[in-house]
């Protein structure tokens, strides 16, 4: 019974476990083998006898020098990264009120604004480019960071005031009354039980906000024009791809330098990421 | 220290659902008050009313002195306690405890002082510096006690706290709430949908249904006086048997019948039972009013029965009998010996006989 439990684990849990991580572990993974490639090995054909082409016998670190040196990298780090930030705070307040006025606050018309928030979320970003980007040029924002600090909440709102609204859901209501009861007003309530409570819910907005900002790209490249006010993934891809000739090394290099960020803060707060996804923790 | 009065408060969700119906309420100063009733007859609707949690449709609340109708929970000087005890899940024990009086401003020391005290009181100072999940249900239930009790309110509201609580423990919280109260002497308002619980804590009880206030008194008095069909059967535990009876006169006397059942209706009873000559009535009589009949037993209060079912309790024993088409259960004493399927003679206490009328339910 034991061993055939065993082997029934094996076949019905590790090994699709390890193929679909390997599946998706695999893009990374080339991407960073790529990076680390001399570039005879990169432009060698496959059906070369000593074609190597899953590992490198002969790693460099030579296309991290030139992206850095060559390019205005750090700079576009530095954009994406203020970018990301500001908009993923102006979004979370917004989403954290307006979450918390859905969830808990009885007016009129609160579920059709429930769902006209949600439909907004669902317009495509490669319609609502093109009238954003009249309104960025009537604004005269075009060209710097704010045109993009306040156009990715246009879609980072919608997006944390559904995820906030189902956690705010999951919280006893009882907690923000027996508050008020102590002595808070509503707004007290909110901002000292409901708040603190939400944590979990809240970074995990926040994160899921901070990433799709990081990787915007359609905004990025129409608002954006002069090379040092780029972001990453508009930066790589322009800069890096000159004709028709691409800079594998140097782009792949990026890419890994690029995503470094957000996976740090996915492994920091993925506690937290975690549960506030599957709703908050019974008091 | 504070009377609560209600007056013809209603309560209208969407302007179709009535949930509280025009209930009029005293409950005197330090006084323990325990609304009953089962789930969706507005007990805790009328308890949420007076936290100042749900508007009144129309009607006057006042605590104390102060109409209280607009004022929001905060101003109204009461502390509540809920089922499920709404700790703040972030914060310690002790700043569970300290944060109704930090809200409203008061010094460090003091705050301290009443928390250790409460603290003392409830016996749950070792666990001041642990986080609610850290406690077990009978210990989340004295740090929601103990936050209630820190404030000193006028009035303290409990929200059906014993529920998650089991059997054993909550017979044990139940004396304590009762010494905490006696200790305390304020104004208590508990809701309940437990029967046991609202006769074992209630100074007076509520007994609501559908949003009406069906009787309001003192345990004893609803057990032995119910108002109604509803309060009677509701009260006591086994409930009350009823049993659907004709009025007739007979031999210059009243009787109640029905198919195996004739009971004389006592002469002090009547008086108030002869303008039902003819009618329909429910009869009631309560398990513990029924015995096995004697020889001395007078016929006109006993009725062959068939015993179904025998419940030994060790203190009393439950028998579940049929008489012509109606069961009854009787309790009574641990020495009686009768089997399943027996036929016994069922005697009635004359003096505990209940009548209510058809249609209204009522009292007769």
């Amino acid at each position: 019974m034991v061993i055939e439990r065993r082997w029934k684990k094996w076949l019905y849990f590790y090994i699709p476990l390890t193929v679909f991580v390997l599946f998706t572990l695999f893009p990374f993974y080339w991407m960073a083998v790529t990076a680390v490639r001399p570039d005879p090995e990169l432009y060698r054909s496959w059906r070369a006898a000593n074609a190597t082409p899953f590992w490198t016998l002969d790693p460099t670190i030579e296309h991290f020098k030139g992206l850095l040196e060559s390019t205005e990298f750090l700079q576009w780090l530095w954009n994406t990264l203020m970018i990301a930030t500001v908009s993923t705070i102006i979004s979370l307040i917004c989403g954290m009120f307006a979450g918390y006025a859905l969830a808990r606050l009885k007016f009129r018309g609160s579920e059709f604004l429930g769902t006209a928030i949600f439909i907004t979320y669902l317009v495509p970003q490669t319609l609502l480019f093109i009238p954003l980007a009249d309104i960025i040029r009537n604004m005269q924002l075009g060209n710097t960071p704010w045109a993009l600090m306040l156009t990715y909440p246009t879609f980072l709102i919608p997006f944390c005031t559904w995820l906030l609204m189902g956690y705010f859901k999951t919280i006893p209501r009882e907690l923000e009354e027996c508050a008020r009861i102590d002595g808070a007003t509503r707004f007290g309530a909110m901002v000292r039980i409901i708040f603190p409570v939400a944590v979990p819910g809240i970074l995990s907005a926040g994160i899921f906000a901070f990433t799709l900002s990081w990787n915007e790209f359609i905004y990025a490249l129409v608002f954006l024009s002069s090379v040092e006010e780029k972001t990453v993934p508009v930066g790589v891809v322009s800069e890096l791809i000159r004709g028709d000739i691409f800079f594998w090394g140097q782009l792949m290099a990026g890419a890994l330098l690029g995503s470094v960020p957000v996976a740090l803060a996915y492994s920091f707060f993925v506690e937290y990421y975690v549960a506030g996804l599957t709703g908050s923790v019974k008091g | 220290m504070a009377e609560v009065v209600l007056t013809g408060v209603n309560k209208w969700y969407d302007g179709n659902v009535h949930a509280v119906k025009d209930v009029n309420l005293h409950a005197r100063d330090k006084e323990f008050m325990v609304f009953v009733g089962p789930s969706g007859c507005g007990k805790t609707t009328t308890l949420r009313m007076i936290a100042g949690l749900e508007e009144i449709t129309s009607g006057e609340i006042r605590i104390g002195a102060r109409v209280v109708n607009d004022l929001p929970p905060m101003d109204r000087d009461i502390a509540m306690v809920f089922q499920n005890y709404a700790l703040y899940p972030h914060k310690s024990v002790y700043a569970n405890m300290a944060f109704g009086l930090q809200m409203r401003k008061f010094p460090k020391d003091e705050i301290e002082k009443r928390v250790k005290e409460a603290a003392g009181i409830l016996g749950i100072e070792p666990l001041l510096q642990r986080k609610p999940r850290q406690l077990s249900g009978g210990q989340r239930q004295r740090v929601a006690l103990g936050r209630a009790i820190v404030r000193h309110p006028q009035l303290f509201l409990f929200d059906e706290p014993l529920s998650n609580l089991d059997a054993k423990l909550r017979v044990q919280m139940r004396v304590e709430l009762k010494r905490l109260h006696e200790r305390l002497e304020t104004t208590a308002i508990y809701v309940t949908h437990d029967q046991v619980e609202a006769m074992t804590l209630g100074d007076r009880v509520v007994v609501m249904k559908d949003g009406v206030v069906q009787q309001v008194g003192e345990p004893l008095e609803l057990y032995g006086n119910p108002a109604n069909r509803f309060v009677a059967g509701f009260i006591g535990s086994p409930a009350m048997n009823f049993a659907e009876v004709t009025i007739a006169e007979s031999g210059g006397g009243l009787w109640a019948e029905t198919a195996g059942i004739r009971v004389r209706i006592p002469s002090a009873r009547v008086g108030a039972l002869r303008p039902h000559t003819g009618k329909r009535a429910t009869l009631g009589v309560r398990p513990e009013a029924l015995r096995i009949a004697n020889g001395s037993d007078p016929a006109d209060y006993v009725c062959e029965a068939t015993v179904d079912v025998v419940e030994p309790l060790g203190s009393e024993i439950l028998l579940n009998l049929t008489a012509g088409a109606n069961e009854f259960v009787a309790r009574v004493d641990p020495a009686v010996t009768v089997k399943t399927h027996e036929r016994v003679r069922l005697a009635f206490d004359p003096v505990r006989l209940h009548f209510f009328d058809h249609a209204t339910e009522s009292a007769i």
